[in-house]
């Protein structure tokens, strides 16, 4: 099966986009989660497309690294989100502005 | 110790009373009154006899020594250390103040005793002493003065403690005031004389580069002819400070009023010593005079018409001081005169006679008006207290009966001044009328009118204080002096009886004694008129204030008989020809009007208000509250100020950035990282 590597590459930006978009348009903070996940994930199908293109097995590789950095990432978001509910009774990060200035 | 070593003694005269003073300061008051007394006394008398041993060296060496006490001052070509000359004009001076300053500081023993009782202050007597050294130290740094400069420390000296003792009593006297006034007025009068003396001793440096007395007198003699008119200008300078040291015309006026001081004061300084100090320096400058004939000349003149006016208003004087006061004056006239023409022995000789009697009459006066205070005090405690004054004469009478030593002496004294023979004051007087007879036909005539109006007034003194009959309460009640008093004025009276041994005619032994030192003396011969027409005219005028006062005796408030005879004439002489008024309209008006001028115009409004307060003041004010207002704070601080505040706009503007909404920080993550990958792909 011969994919050409820019199909790849313009699903990998497409997927990247919505992640972007979710991140920035949603106020769920699980939604948002799952966008940043998204976006590590489409980073993952480029590395896996260039990793095909040059025959070079150190981007799968690379992308074990990226998931088990993006699971204990996800770990502890969610911890924090736990923790935020319990306060806040919300999880819109709307209404997290604590911090403003 | 051979005669000669006895110069060396010489400083001694000098500091035995600046001893007596010093331990005075000390310890006298609380020694007390008699040991005071006696160490004053004791000072001055040790004095005279070191005076005695100059005496006995200059007999040894006639031609004297030069003593240097001290270096003083030496600034490039000028050294003048103090050295003291012992010469017989000296040694003259020497034997006469120290003599007689020591009688009248016994005298002063038992004065002052009771004169600080009277005026109510005991604590002021020892005071009273250590002025009194004091002046006898200065005179005798005066007198023994080899240089103008030394002779002029004791020239001051002298005026400083007349002023000191004239104003002993500065709270007392007219309006609480007047002794001080009268002081003052004798500092700044003598002050005119002094800048006179200056002057002279200025040219003299000025002209001959020295001011020893040596060293002038030889240069100017070297320079003859040429240096004769500024040997005229320094000789006239030198008769200025004469004339207000020695109280002639028209610097006397000061003399009179000094009689405000306690009557041993006058005295000693008014009489006998400070006053003589002008002719002791006319004498000796004689080389000087003798270079410039004219300035003798008007020596001479002053000192006779001197002799002359204070003679006339001495008689009609009615304080029994201002009498003697202006007899003072004129005396010192007769003497003044007498070294104008050249007859420095016969003014010496009247100097030392005049010393003895004058002080006699004074201190004489001073027991008078103590024994009619005592009387007062008597009257008073009976029941009769008069409001009076103890001077005026008008008060006085019959005290012959009441005070006979007093009377005794004073009669002495008298006869003395009116120059009756055989007492001393007919020889020293005579020798300078013979000497003015031989050519100084003016100076002949006004000397003689004067003399016969001395007679005349002393003659009236007498006869109204001590003939007659008592004219007040205090005058019946007149007590004698005690001894401590009467003792001197008896050995007064004794110099003044015999002092004409002095310089006897064809003796002539001060005239020799004084050879060594004034060159060219020649002694006048004995001139038989002139001696018979003068004591004629002193006798005439005895009888005639015999006549005018003694016949019948003055009663209580009486007027004057002599001014029912001469009347505003009278009044004239009463108030010595107006001349303070003169003065007074002429110069103290102007001269303080000007000073008032410069305090309170020039230096008050115009220097103080304006200058200081309006102009400097003000503008420094308004500059510092433009550098405080106009520029510290807009600029400075606004500097400050405005950068704090630019600091404070930037960051509550950034601030807004930080809204805590996540979001927004994503879309800012994003837009940077599209603007760097545009940067990477697009460079």
């Amino acid at each position: 099966m011969n994919v050409p590597t820019s199909y790849v590459l313009i699903l990998s930006a497409v997927l990247f986009i919505l992640g972007v978009l979710g991140v920035l348009v949603r106020r769920n903070a699980i939604v948002m989660f799952m966008s940043i996940e998204l976006m590590l994930n489409a980073a993952n199908l480029a590395f896996i497309g260039f990793a095909r293109a040059n025959q070079n097995l150190s981007g799968q590789v690379f992308v074990f690294f990226v998931i088990a950095v993006a699971a204990a990432e996800v770990a502890v978001g969610l911890a924090l989100i736990v923790a935020i509910f319990r306060t806040k009774h919300s999880i819109d990060v709307d209404q997290i502005s604590s911090l403003k200035g | 110790m051979s005669a000669e070593s006895y110069f060396a003694l010489a400083p001694l005269i000098i500091f035995l009373p600046l001893a007596g003073l010093l331990i005075n300061l000390g310890l006298g008051r609380r020694l007390g009154e008699r040991f005071a007394g006696i160490v004053a006394s004791s000072a001055v008398g040790l004095g005279f006899g070191v005076a005695v041993l100059q005496f006995l060296a200059l007999q040894a060496e006639p031609e004297g020594a030069r003593v240097v006490v001290a270096e003083w001052i030496r600034i490039g070509d000028l050294a003048a250390p103090w050295a003291l000359k012992i010469d017989s004009l000296a040694v003259t001076m020497l034997l006469m103040v120290t003599g007689v300053s020591t009688l009248i500081h016994i005298y002063a023993i038992g004065y002052m005793h009771e004169d600080v009782r009277f005026q109510g202050d005991p604590g002021r007597y020892t005071r009273f002493f250590i002025y009194f050294n004091l002046f006898v130290a200065a005179m005798m740094v005066l007198v023994t003065g080899d240089s103008f400069l030394t002779l002029f420390v004791g020239w001051e000296g002298v005026g400083l403690c007349s002023y000191l003792l004239i104003g002993f009593w500065y709270e007392k006297g007219e309006g609480g005031i007047g002794n001080a006034l009268a002081g003052k007025k004798a500092f700044v009068v003598n002050r005119i004389g002094d800048l006179g003396f200056l002057l002279a001793i200025f040219t003299a440096f000025w002209a001959f580069g020295s001011l020893r007395f040596d060293e002038v007198f030889q240069a100017a003699e070297q320079m003859g002819p040429a240096a004769a008119a500024t040997t005229t200008v320094i000789t006239l300078f030198l008769l200025v400070g004469a004339t207000g040291k020695s109280a002639q015309l028209p610097l006397f006026v000061w003399l009179p009023d000094a009689m405000a001081g306690p009557t041993p004061v006058s005295a000693l300084i008014h009489a006998a010593t400070m006053v003589t100090a002008g002719i002791y320096m006319i004498a000796r400058t004689s080389p000087l005079f003798e270079l410039a004939p004219a300035s003798a000349n008007l020596v001479a003149l002053v000192g006779a018409a001197t002799a002359l006016f204070a003679a006339t208003i001495a008689v009609g004087q009615f304080d029994i001081k201002r009498v003697l006061a202006y007899s003072t004056i004129s005396q010192l006239g007769f003497m003044i005169s007498a070294v104008g023409i050249g007859a420095y022995a016969a003014g010496m000789f009247h100097l030392i006679t005049h010393a003895f009697f004058k002080a006699l009459l004074f201190l004489s006066a001073g027991s008078v008006i103590q024994g009619v205070e005592r009387g007062h005090h008597h009257a008073a405690h009976a029941g009769h207290a008069e409001h009076f004054d103890p001077n005026d004469m008008r008060g006085m009478g019959g005290l012959r009966g009441r005070m006979p030593v007093t009377f005794a002496v004073y009669l002495v004294g008298s006869l003395a001044l009116a120059g009756i023979p055989p007492l001393a004051g007919f020889f020293s007087k005579d020798e300078i009328l013979a000497d003015a007879a031989e050519g100084h036909t003016a100076v002949y005539l006004l000397l003689t009118a004067a003399a016969f109006l001395t007679a005349f007034y002393i003659g009236r003194q007498v006869v109204m204080v001590f003939f007659g009959k008592p004219r007040s309460g205090a005058a019946e009640q007149a007590q004698e002096s005690p001894a401590v008093m009467t003792g001197p004025l008896i050995a007064l009276a004794g110099l003044a009886a015999v002092g004409g041994a002095l310089n006897f005619p064809g003796l002539h032994s001060l005239t020799l004694f004084l050879e060594h030192t004034l060159e060219g003396l020649h002694a006048a011969e004995f001139n038989p008129l002139v001696a018979g027409l003068s004591t004629g005219l002193g006798l005439v005028a005895l009888g005639l204030a015999w006549t005018v006062y003694g016949r019948r005796a003055l009663q209580a408030g009486d007027a004057d008989p002599l001014s029912r005879g001469l009347g505003s004439l009278f009044t004239a002489l009463n108030r010595k020809w107006y001349v303070d008024e003169l003065y007074d309209w002429l110069f103290v008006r102007r001269y303080v009007a000007a000073a008032g001028w410069l305090a309170n115009t020039l230096d008050g409004r115009f220097w103080h208000d304006w200058f200081h307060d309006t102009f400097l003041a003000r503008s420094f004010r308004l500059g510092t509250r433009w550098l405080s207002e106009g520029f510290d704070l807009p600029v400075i601080d606004g500097a400050a100020n405005g950068l704090a505040q630019l600091v404070q706009g930037a960051a509550a503007r950034l601030r807004t950035v930080q809204t805590g909404y996540v979001r927004n920080y994503a879309i800012s993550v994003l837009v940077g990282l599209l603007l760097v990958m545009s940067y990477l792909l697009f460079r």
